[in-house]
């Protein structure tokens, strides 16, 4: 960054001829992205906002309604928004912390030198590639209560009455969340990228000094590593308020039941938002939830960046001084 | 880092021989614990779809191999079934990964380039836009996108699917600018001495150059397109137009019990295309995602 602004200065003081040139020439090959950001970002953020206060279901003009969607929503009468705003966080502070936890033990593991090890991170990066619908529908048959395999596992395990999990509303969110652990490879792709990135002669002066494998973790592979882990919290966070997927599969039209699963215990925000759009045609109210969600998004990644800024440790790039 | 604590001087040779041996043995029934848990599920899947009609594939003890069923003709019969013609889906998921592949590809590159080698006003600025349009939640947006795309008559058709890939996702301009800055600038300067345009020296110096990037976001595009379900589930309205994702979840949403079988062979061969590309380059994958290394 600090290179970009250097040039932005030498340009304003004189602009000559050639940079005047590279100028225009940069913004024609920058114009794809800043005409799709104008249409496909900032229109429907503003047409979001106001459409969030009216009242349309595409059949009739659309008609002012004022703030009433937002009333709606944080009034209660619409039971499903406080709902599905309960499943989406508990899955974003559940979720979102197991996965990144687990993805870099797998990533630490995967990273040891040993034989076999490329197989085996073949196999582990597996279901990272695979659709959230598919992997839906093979998790739904597992966890049939009866009969599904993951349940035949537990009571040969010796218990006897194992979880209904997705026929169960205090069970089904739990499910969802084991689902995405099978996916956690995705995960230690990047911790992996990570960990090959630091260099390896930190470790072995640390190992010179007496620093033991904790000490070494603790000091050098998380403060090296912290970039990756504030990008993988983020995209994390913002993962789960969009999570829809294998929300739809198993909590819509699919095998879990209608609308959301067990009393709505699968009920996602973005479920809810589309279920009210699509399903009940109130594309006023649907906008009203979309806004809402594009305004706490943005909040919690300002939260984390404000607090994970010091913490966060970025190594000198040479390169960057340029 | 190895698993093994480091022996302090005063242990015997043996006993540190011991613990390496262990350390090692723990490591590996670790990770065959672990590819057991990945690939258990898989193999079931094969072996569900593999059953013939009637026979119940959930069973009192699981079965996670094949070994008595092997109705190939499963796979046969779900991609010409009638009432969701998977071939027909597998086809037009194909054709709209491809026309977004293109799209992407062009205008992630372009964009790309710019930031990775040009001088422009504002550049750091749009650079912070760029990182911060990567963290929007994008799915947040399709009830206006939607309305918009209807009003002006593209629900139905494939042009909402492919049209917004022209404008460059934020994410894959980011990992391609990251890959160009690594080629070296002498060779933009060569060009330029020769009277190359900028145009040309993107499309005759740093493209080529980049070629491993691209093939990173060919296959990530590709998969993703092969994945998405949102996008296909608001626009398409007609059977013959759906995807595989769609035709998986409707499959899924009314299969009686007597069609799992089919509902597992449809699964089945749904994973394997993002599989068996993942497999054959998997190594630029993760050197395309290292290669990101997340500095401004």
């Amino acid at each position: 960054m600090a290179v970009l602004k250097a040039s932005d200065k030498t340009l304003s003081v004189r602009p000559s001829r050639r940079a005047r040139r590279e100028n225009l020439a940069a913004y024609a090959f920058l114009s794809p992205w800043l005409i799709g950001v104008a249409l496909f970002l900032v229109g429907p953020i503003v047409a979001s906002m106001v459409l969030s206060l009216t009242d349309w279901n595409l059949l009739y003009e659309p008609s002012w309604v004022g703030t009433a969607n937002y009333q709606e929503m944080f009034s209660g009468d619409d039971r499903f928004f406080w709902i599905s705003v309960g499943v989406t966080l508990r899955y974003a502070i559940v979720a979102v912390p197991l996965y990144l936890v687990a993805g870099l033990g797998l990533a630490l593991l995967l990273n040891l030198k040993l034989r076999g090890m490329y197989l085996f991170r073949t196999i582990l990066f597996l279901p990272s590639v695979l659709s959230g619908v598919a992997v839906a529908i093979l998790f739904a048959t597992l966890f049939n209560p009866d009969a599904g395999a993951i349940n035949d596992v537990l009571r040969a395990l010796g218990i006897h009455d194992p979880p209904r999990w997705l026929s169960s509303p205090t069970w089904a969110l739990p499910a969802v969340i084991i689902i995405g652990l099978w996916g956690v490879g995705g995960g230690s792709i990047i911790f992996l990228a990570g960990l090959q990135n630091i260099n390896p002669s930190l470790y072995d002066a640390a190992s010179i000094d007496g620093a033991g494998p904790i000490a070494r973790f603790r000091h050098i592979t998380l403060p090296m590593l912290s970039p990756t882990l504030l990008f993988v919290l983020l995209t994390g966070l913002i993962g789960a308020f969009q999570f829809f997927d294998i929300a739809y599969v198993l909590g819509n039209g699919g095998v879990g039941g209608s609308g959301g699963g067990m009393g709505g215990s699968l009920r996602f925000y973005l479920l809810h938002m589309w279920l009210s759009g699509f399903s009940d045609g109130r594309f006023g109210y649907a906008s009203a939830m979309a806004w809402l969600l594009v305004v706490v998004a943005g909040l919690v990644i300002l939260v984390v960046f404000r607090t994970a800024s010091r913490r966060v440790f970025y190594e000198e790039d040479p390169e960057q001084r340029g | 880092m190895t698993a093994n604590s480091p022996a302090s001087p005063a242990d015997p040779i043996i006993v540190r021989r011991i613990r390496r041996v262990l350390g090692r043995v723990l490591v590996y029934a670790l990770i065959f614990l672990l590819c057991s848990f990945i690939l258990l599920p898989v193999a079931w899947m094969l072996t569900a779809a593999l059953k013939p009609d009637l026979t119940p594939i959930l069973t009192m003890e699981p079965e996670w191999f094949p070994t008595k069923y092997f109705d190939w003709n499963n796979f046969v019969r779900i991609l010409t079934l009638e009432s969701q013609p998977f071939l027909r889906f597998a086809i037009n998921t194909v054709v709209l990964a491809g026309f977004n592949i293109v799209a992407t590809v062009a205008s992630c590159s372009l964009v790309a380039f710019a930031f990775a080698r040009m001088r422009f006003r504002f550049s750091g600025p749009l650079f912070y836009l760029l990182i911060i349009t990567m963290l929007i939640p994008w799915q947040a947006l399709i009830i206006p996108q939607f309305l918009a795309f209807h009003a002006i008559g593209w629900y139905g058709t494939y042009l909402p699917l492919i049209v917004p890939a022209f404008g460059a996702n934020a994410f894959f301009v980011f990992l391609i600018r990251q890959y160009m800055r690594t080629i070296p600038r002498e060779l933009d300067d060569a060009a330029r001495i020769d009277g190359a345009s900028w145009f040309q020296i993107f499309r005759h110096v740093v493209l080529p150059l980049s070629k491993p990037v691209l093939a990173v976001v060919v296959v990530f595009t590709f998969i993703g397109r092969w994945n998405d379900l949102l996008g296909p589930l608001l626009y398409l309205n007609t059977t013959n137009d759906f995807t595989v994702p769609i035709g998986l979840a409707n499959l899924a949403g009314r299969a009686g019990n007597a069609q799992y079988n089919l509902l597992m062979a449809a699964n089945f061969l749904s994973i394997l295309p993002p599989a068996v590309i993942y497999f054959i380059i998997q190594k630029q994958l993760i050197g395309g995602i290292a290669s990101v290394g997340l500095k401004g």
